[in-house]
C-alpha cells in the first residue's frame, strides 16, 4: 500500500464568523481521479484553493508527498509554514481555474514558458518545445502567437490547461473549469481533460457541476455539503445508488435542472 | 511703448539658460518619485500592519504639507543635522518625494485595478513575489494609470517655480535676478509664462495621445 499523496485531517476553514470547511477528513491515492461535487458554498472549491495555498487554514493538517503543506519542523518542532516552505510545497501541485486567469499580456506561448522559464530555470528553446507539444495536445498548435483576447473561452481554458501542465505537477486541480463557458465550448474542454485523465498517471482533483463529466473523470466521487462529506465512494454507487438521503436530494435537484446523470 | 522687444530679446537666452534646470529638475524629480512611489504603494500593501501603517503615515504626512515648507526643511533645516544639500539635489529630493505621495496613489489604483485571479494565477505558477510583480503585475497595472502620471508630471512641472525659494537658478529665478538689475518687470515675467504656457500646450497634446493609447485600453 503506497503512502496518500494527499492526506488532510481535520481541517477546518472560517472566513470570520462563517465556517466552510468543519473537520474535513480524507486522502487521496497517487494517480486518482477524484471528482468533488455538491452544493454551492458546501465547501469544495475552498478545499482546491487550500491545497494550492490561495488561502490559509483555520485549523488541522495537511500532508503533500509526504510532508505537511502549512506545517514545516523548526528545531524538532513543528511551526505554521513561512513563504519559503509554501514556494517548495507548490511545486507539487498545479491549478485550473474557473475563469482561466490566462496573463492578458502575454501571448499562448508566453503563458506558457513563463513560470517553467522563471520557477525552474528552463531555457527558452526548452520551454519553447515543451509549450508546443502542449498546444498540440490541446490542439491549439496554431494559437502559438496569439494574445488571450483573441481566443474563445474554450481555447482560453485550454490554453491555461497547457499552462498547469507545463509545470509537470504531480497533482492538478480543476475548480470548474466549464462553468464560464457558452455550453457549445464546454464539450472542447472536456475532451481535453478525458484525454489527459486517461494518458497520465497525474493525481487530479476535479470540482465540477457536470454530474456525467464527474461520472466518466473519476475513480472516487466526494459530495460534499455544508463543509463536510456526505458520501464518497465510486461514481456508480453515488450516481446510480446513494447511500444518503442528502446526496439523493442533491441528485434529484440536477436532474431536475435538466442534467443528465 | 511699455513693451521692449530688445530687452526682451537680449534676456531670453539667460531665461532659455534658466529653462533647462526648469526641465532637468522637473525630469529628475519626477523619476524620483515614480521610483519612490512605487516603494510607498508596495509598502503600503504590506501584510506587516507596522509597515503598511508607518508608511501610510509618512505619506499622509507628507501629502497634508505644503511643498514650499518641504523645500524650505531640506534646504535650510537639514544642514543644522550634518546634512548639507546642492540647491538642485535639495529641489529634486523634495519635488520628488513631495510627488511620490500622489504618484503612489497612482500606483495603488493600478494595481488595485489588475484581477485577483492575475495574483492566484501568479502563485499557482509558482512565482515568487518579485517575480510576480515584475512579470505579471506591474506590466498590467503600468500602462493604464500612464495618463494620470503625466498629468502630475505636467503639474510637477509648473511647481518649478518654488524652487526660487531655494536658490535654484531655474527659469523663475532667472527672471527674478533679470528683474531685480533691470528694474523691468513685465518682459522677463512675461518670457516666463509664455515658456510655460509653450511646453504645456504641446504636454497636453502629448497627454491626449498617452489617453488614448492607453487609457482606454481594456484589459
Amino acid at each position: 500500500m503506497t503512502e496518500p499523496i494527499i492526506r488532510v485531517q481535520d481541517l477546518r476553514k472560517s472566513f470570520g464568523t462563517l465556517t466552510v470547511i468543519d473537520g474535513l477528513n480524507f486522502e487521496v491515492k497517487k494517480g486518482e481521479k477524484l471528482a468533488l461535487i455538491g452544493p454551492s458554498g458546501s465547501g469544495k472549491t475552498t478545499i482546491l484553493r487550500i491545497l494550492m495555498t490561495l488561502e490559509t487554514i483555520s485549523g488541522g493538517r495537511i500532508e503533500v508527498a509526504g510532508e505537511p503543506l502549512y506545517h514545516m519542523q523548526k528545531n524538532g518542532a513543528e511551526v505554521p509554514a513561512n513563504e519559503a516552505h509554501l514556494h517548495k510545497m507548490r511545486r507539487h501541485i498545479g491549478m485550473v481555474f474557473q475563469h482561466f486567469n490566462l496573463f492578458p499580456h502575454k501571448t499562448v506561448l508566453q503563458n506558457i514558458t513563463l513560470a517553467p522559464m522563471l520557477t525552474k530555470g528552463e531555457s527558452r528553446a526548452n520551454a519553447d518545445k515543451r509549450a508546443g507539444e502542449l498546444l498540440e495536445m490541446v490542439g491549439l498548435s496554431d494559437k502559438a502567437g496569439h494574445m488571450p483576447s483573441q481566443l474563445s473561452g474554450g481555447q482560453k481554458q485550454r490554453v491555461a490547461i497547457a499552462r498547469a501542465l507545463a509545470l509537470n505537477p504531480e497533482i492538478m486541480l480543476f475548480d470548474e473549469v466549464t462553468s464560464a463557458l457558452d455550453p457549445e465550448l464546454v464539450e472542447e474542454v472536456l475532451i481535453v481533460m478525458k484525454r489527459l485523465a486517461s494518458e497520465t498517471d497525474m493525481t487530479m482533483l476535479l470540482v465540477t457541476h457536470e454530474m456525467s463529466f464527474a461520472s466518466d473523470f473519476a475513480d472516487r466521487v466526494l459530495f460534499f455539503d455544508k463543509g463536510k462529506i456526505v458520501e464518497s465512494g465510486p461514481p456508480e454507487q453515488i450516481f446510480k445508488n446513494p447511500q444518503e438521503e442528502r446526496t439523493r436530494t442533491f441528485l434529484r435537484k440536477i436532474i431536475a435542472a435538466g442534467q443528465h446523470v | 511703448m511699455f513693451w521692449d522687444w530688445d530687452f526682451a530679446i537680449s534676456i531670453t537666452p539667460t531665461l532659455l539658460q534658466g529653462l533647462k534646470i526648469t526641465i532637468l529638475a522637473t525630469v529628475l524629480g519626477a523619476i524620483v518619485a515614480a521610483v519612490l512611489g512605487l516603494v510607498f504603494a508596495i509598502l503600503r500593501r504590506s501584510t506587516n500592519r507596522l509597515i503598511s501603517r508607518t508608511t501610510g503615515f509618512v505619506v499622509e504626512f507628507i501629502r497634508g504639507t505644503p511643498l514650499l515648507v518641504q523645500l524650505y526643511f531640506i534646504f535650510y533645516i537639514l544642514p543644522d543635522f550634518g546634512l548639507r544639500l546642492p540647491p538642485l539635489t535639495a529641489g529634486v529630493i523634495g519635488m520628488g518625494l513631495h510627488y511620490a505621495t500622489y504618484f503612489s496613489e497612482v500606483y495603488r489604483g493600478g494595481i488595485e485595478s489588475v484581477a485577483r485571479g492575475q495574483w492566484e494565477a501568479a502563485r499557482a505558477g509558482n512565482l515568487n513575489p518579485r517575480q510576480t510583480w515584475v512579470h505579471v503585475i506591474l506590466p498590467q497595472a503600468i500602462p493604464p494609470m500612464i495618463p494620470a502620471m503625466a498629468n502630475y508630471l505636467l503639474a510637477m512641472f509648473k511647481e518649478t517655480p518654488l524652487l526660487t525659494a531655494i536658490t535654484v537658478m531655474e527659469m523663475m529665478s532667472q527672471a527674478r535676478s533679470v528683474a531685480n538689475t533691470s528694474y523691468r518687470y513685465v518682459e522677463p515675467m512675461t518670457l516666463v509664462g509664455v515658456f510655460f504656457l509653450i511646453i504645456s500646450i504641446f504636454s497636453v497634446f502629448g497627454l491626449r495621445w498617452l489617453e488614448r493609447k492607453f487609457g482606454g485600453r481594456a484589459r
